[in-house]
């Protein structure tokens, strides 16, 4: 009899244990799902109306499901929309951003990464002051070097051209990388090293045969910040650059600011899709890396 | 013939001297252990040897050659080291030739010597794999190949067994002294473990604070220590230090009288009368030299001193039985057999063996 | 020492008085490879630093030009009434941002701690605003916010058709605007690094807590949250220097309106160098930027150190 009642205690106990369990699961999913709606929403929205009829979304506003589906804003979008008199949508400031973003990615990483290398494995007298010299640029305001950048590129005849957005993106991203490389390749053993100079290897051969091969990871997340954040870039390319040199940020902002009196939000949406997408299929193919940079580059 | 000559080297971080005048030689062929606590400063002296770290002043030579300022790959020396450093993108083969890589060998002669080296350490199926496929053991192999493919001046190594677990550590100890006497190469080895020390090298270097305390082979230095420091480094459990006065016993020989517990007087070892009466000393007194009176005992040794001690602990570890003795403000202890070991609580009459004791100096802390 | 001795083993001194130039070339290889970016860092820091100050200091206008007018320029923009709004602006979005990111940031992550299903899914879904620039994230807000076209439409097409929601073409409220969509953007930032913090704590300790019989919440406020503290420090520090540099969000929201209500420091500068001509003053106002984020860095930079060695000294 006691036997039977204390079970059924425990049931009643176990039972509720269960109902606050799932109780608090749903809370957790419930609460997950609704941040999610609110992050998902601007997304979807801009990706609807890009395939959605001007007229529907005149008439429906822009918050909608799509009722109707077309293409053409794309392309629009891409090669024929006017911008401030000329009508050659965003291709070309797309294809600015890319032959500006592409090489100084590669430049500033490649510089971080001997950087970082020189910086720590080897080490000289000062070489810390200087590391910290270099690490000042990850902090320095954009704001400051306007002037001298717009003095030195005028001097070199780079205004108004891709080439000098590199020469300034290459510049600027040096500490970043810099920080990035060597914070990384202080983790990689000095034994290594003394090894591979017993072994007889100089710096050259140490860092080819035995830095490089190590270093896809952080090459990978450097390539990854240094792409986004030179793509996403908006201050520069609107300072240095006007018209058809401008990188697809400012263009955006230009395409947006002109919708004089209807706005087409459909071609608009298509363009602001144009100028987010590298930098998405970036972050979902290299969301790990993506991730592994932000806290790399936060904590330290 | 030797070859290394360390003459009075030092090294200084900053103002901090790290090493202060070290002397050593090794002749061709032998095994030299650096063996010290950690902070000696034996790894900073090996490193110097290899040509890592730079000289502040002194001598080091390898043969005849001075190398202070020679790159590490000019000086004909192999070195393992204590995290093995494999390269980790390479397969084993590459590891072992990336010596050889360096310096231009041609690939045929590089695969000859790959083939000879993976025969002796039987290394031969690992060859394709890449460090972190392989165990700790066998990582210890491959660093050891990597130094012996070069046929070097010298091998350094750099507490190489510390990582290993501790049973594989016995295993590989013994393979290396196996490999030192079919190679037959001039070996500096550090550790900290004075038991590898003991077992492998042809003379030991016990260093401490930067100092060669004593530089003598292994069973010199285990019973005649040249100091307190050496004496209690060396041998675990760690010597006994009991303060105590030179005196004569009751039959008129030299005797010490312990300056704790009840004063008890013990009558030393023919012709080791290092002072007048009164003078104070240490008596170093190691554990397995303390044993159970009986007159079996007294009949075998020749000259065993008595004196009766309450015991404390009593720690069992199978082979022999660690006991804990009280003499009066110190604590003994002494290494017995099972079969004779103290129990908790008895107060034991112990026959110390007076023909192994020490004696110190309590000011120099020096052996007398 | 970890350090690896460059000096070390180079052959030099008394006994080979003259190094070969290739031995030479080998010593100094290292800060030669160094080098540019030195030359490089260190014009763009300190040389650019100098050269704004120089300009904020003289009579520039519409061009450069180099007559030393002390501290008028700053004394100019201190009684401009458009830098005010500016800085208070940024001291009303900070606040709010910091806050509001870290606290919906650090609710993600103990949500997603929970140990639940599809955990790379919700974090993909959360952090992908910040691959994205603030130009377009400022953009697609601005249509959101747009009363005729956005929310409002919305939710009056849904029948309550007296609601109001013109968070940015009302002079008042523009500036929450920007604070709600910067707080979209980057809490999903902060969650990332809470999430790292989460994970890197040791789970013996969590168990303990539990055997100690301490509820889930009380888990996280007394063992789980005082044991990341630092975390909470870092991404706060990251964040002001977002708001401090705040330029491309309000650009692409709000263009700094309605009328002047949100101007940004960054947003002033640029409007006096380019827009105005008053190169002097604008750059006076970016050298008030550098103060900004000097008077946050400065003292973070100090207590990371002071930590780093307290650590350091208790092993």
């Amino acid at each position: 009899m006691a036997d039977a009642a204390l079970a059924r205690v425990h049931d009643r106990e176990a039972a509720a244990a269960f109902r606050r369990h799932y109780l608090s699961r749903l809370a957790i999913y419930g609460l997950l799902s609704i941040f999610a709606i609110i992050y998902l929403v601007p997304l979807l929205v801009v990706v609807f109306n890009s395939f959605r009829d001007q007229a529907e979304i005149a008439q429906n506003g822009l918050i909608a499901f799509p009722r109707s589906f077309a293409f053409h804003a794309w392309a629009d979008a891409w090669s024929s929309y006017c911008i401030g008199g000329t009508c050659e949508g965003m291709k070309r400031n797309f294809m600015n951003s890319l032959w500006m973003a592409i090489p100084a990615t590669i430049l500033s990483t490649l510089l971080g990464a001997l950087n970082g290398y020189v910086l720590s494995k080897w080490r000289f007298k000062g070489s810390e002051v200087l590391f910290t010299l270099m690490l000042l640029g990850v902090f320095m305001p954009g704001q400051i070097a306007l002037m001298p950048w717009a003095f030195i590129l005028g001097k070199l005849g780079l205004t108004n051209s891709t080439y000098g957005l590199i020469l300034v993106h290459v510049i600027q991203g040096i500490s970043f990388t810099t920080l990035f490389c060597r914070n990384y390749y202080v983790s990689i053993p000095d034994d290594l090293i003394k090894a591979a100079r017993i072994d007889g290897a100089g710096l050259w051969r140490i860092f080819r045969r035995i830095i490089l091969p190590l270093s896809p990871p952080i090459l990978i997340v450097t390539v990854i910040w240094q792409f986004t954040g030179i793509w996403n870039e908006y201050l520069f390319g609107v300072v240095f650059t006007s018209g058809r040199e401008q990188p697809i940020t400012a263009a955006l902002v230009a395409l947006t600011a002109s919708g004089t009196n209807v706005r087409n939000y459909d071609v608009m949406s298509a363009a602001v899709l144009i100028g987010a997408l590298p930098p998405l299929l970036v972050y979902f193919f290299g969301g790990k890396y993506f991730v592994r940079g932000l806290t790399q580059g936060a904590i330290k | 013939m030797s070859s290394l000559t360390i003459r009075n080297l030092r090294k200084s971080f900053g103002s901090v001297e790290v090493l202060k005048g070290i002397n050593i030689e090794a002749r061709t062929g032998e095994f030299i252990a650096l063996v010290g606590p950690s902070g000696c400063g034996k790894s900073t002296l090996l490193a110097m040897i290899a040509g890592l770290e730079s000289v502040t002043s002194g001598e080091i030579r390898i043969g005849d050659r001075l190398v202070n300022s020679v790159a590490p790959k000019d000086r004909d020396i192999a070195m393992v080291f204590q995290s093995y450093a494999l390269y980790p993108t390479m397969t084993v083969r590459e590891n072992i030739t990336f010596g050889m890589e360096s310096r231009g060998v041609p690939k045929p002669q590089r695969d000859e010597a790959v083939k000879r080296v993976a025969a002796l350490l039987q290394i031969e199926p690992l060859l394709a794999r890449k460090p972190g496929q392989l165990s700790g053991g066998q990582r210890q192999r491959v660093a050891m190949g990597r130094a012996l493919v070069r046929d070097p001046k010298l091998f350094l190594f750099d507490e190489p067994l510390s990582n290993l677990d501790a049973k594989l550590r016995v295993d590989m100890r013994t393979e290396i002294k196996k490999l030192h006497h079919r190679v037959g190469k001039t070996t500096v080895y550090v550790t900290h473990d004075q038991v590898e020390a003991m077992t492998l090298a042809s003379r030991i270097a016990v260093m401490h604070q930067g100092e060669v305390q004593q530089f003598d082979e292994p069973q010199t230095v285990y019973d005649r220590p040249a100091n307190m420091f050496v004496a209690g480094f060396m041998g675990s459990p760690a010597m006994n230090f009991i303060p105590a006065t030179l005196t004569t016993d009751a039959e008129g020989r030299p005797a010490v009288s312990l300056k704790v517990g009840d004063g008890a007087v013990l009558a030393l070892a023919e012709g080791a009368v290092p002072g007048t009466t009164g003078r104070d000393v240490i008596l170093g007194v190691r554990p397995e030299h303390i044993f159970r009176y009986s007159p079996e005992l007294k009949a075998s040794k020749k000259s065993l001193a008595t004196v009766e001690a309450p015991v404390e602990m009593v720690e069992p570890t199978g082979a022999e039985t660690i006991g804990l003795m009280r003499f009066g403000d110190l604590e003994v202890t002494g290494r017995f057999d099972p079969d004779e070991a103290p129990r908790m609580g008895e107060t034991i009459t112990l026959g110390i063996d007076m023909s192994h004791a020490c004696l110190f100096d309590p000011t120099t802390r020096k052996l007398l | 020492m970890s350090t690896i001795d460059a000096d070390a083993g180079r052959i030099s001194g008394a006994d080979n008085p003259r190094p070969t130039w290739r031995e030479r070339l080998v010593r100094i290889s290292p800060i030669l490879i160094l080098a540019p970016s030195l030359a490089a860092s260190f014009i763009y820091v300190f040389v650019f630093t100098i050269w704004t100050l120089y300009i904020s200091l003289s009579n520039s206008s519409l061009l450069p030009s180099y007559g030393f007018v002390g501290l008028d320029n700053y004394a100019s923009l201190w009684s401009n009434r458009r830098w005010n709004i500016a800085y208070s602006n940024l001291f009303l979005f900070s606040a709010f941002y910091i806050v509001g990111a870290m606290a919906i940031g650090l609710a993600l992550a103990i949500l997603i701690d929970q140990k639940v299903r599809g955990e790379a899914i919700w974090r993909t879904i959360f952090l992908y605003p910040l691959a994205v620039s603030f130009i377009v994230t400022g953009t697609v807000w601005s249509w959101l916010y747009n009363p005729t076209d956005g929310i409002q439409m919305l939710v009056r097409g849904l029948g309550w058709t007296d609601f109001n929601f013109a968070l940015a073409s009302d002079r008042n409220t523009a500036i929450y605007a920007i604070i709600i969509t910067g707080i979209w953007q980057s809490s999903g930032f902060a969650m990332a690094l809470f999430l790292a913090g989460l994970r890197s704590v040791d789970p013996d300790l969590v168990k303990a807590a539990q055997i100690d019989g301490a509820s889930t919440f009380r888990t996280y406020r007394r063992v789980i949250l005082p044991v990341i503290a630092p975390i909470f420090l870092a991404v706060a520090v990251v964040q002001i220097q977002f708001a401090i540099k705040t330029f491309d969000l309000v650009a692409a929201l709000t263009r700094g309106g309605p009328g002047i209500s949100t101007t940004f420091p960054a947003i002033y500068v640029y409007d006096l160098m380019f827009q105005r001509g008053q190169i002097g003053e604008g750059a006076a106002a970016a050298i008030m930027m550098l103060a900004a984020l000097a008077v946050v860095l400065v003292p973070y930079s100090f207590f990371i150190v002071w930590r780093h060695r307290r650590e350091s000294r208790h092993g």
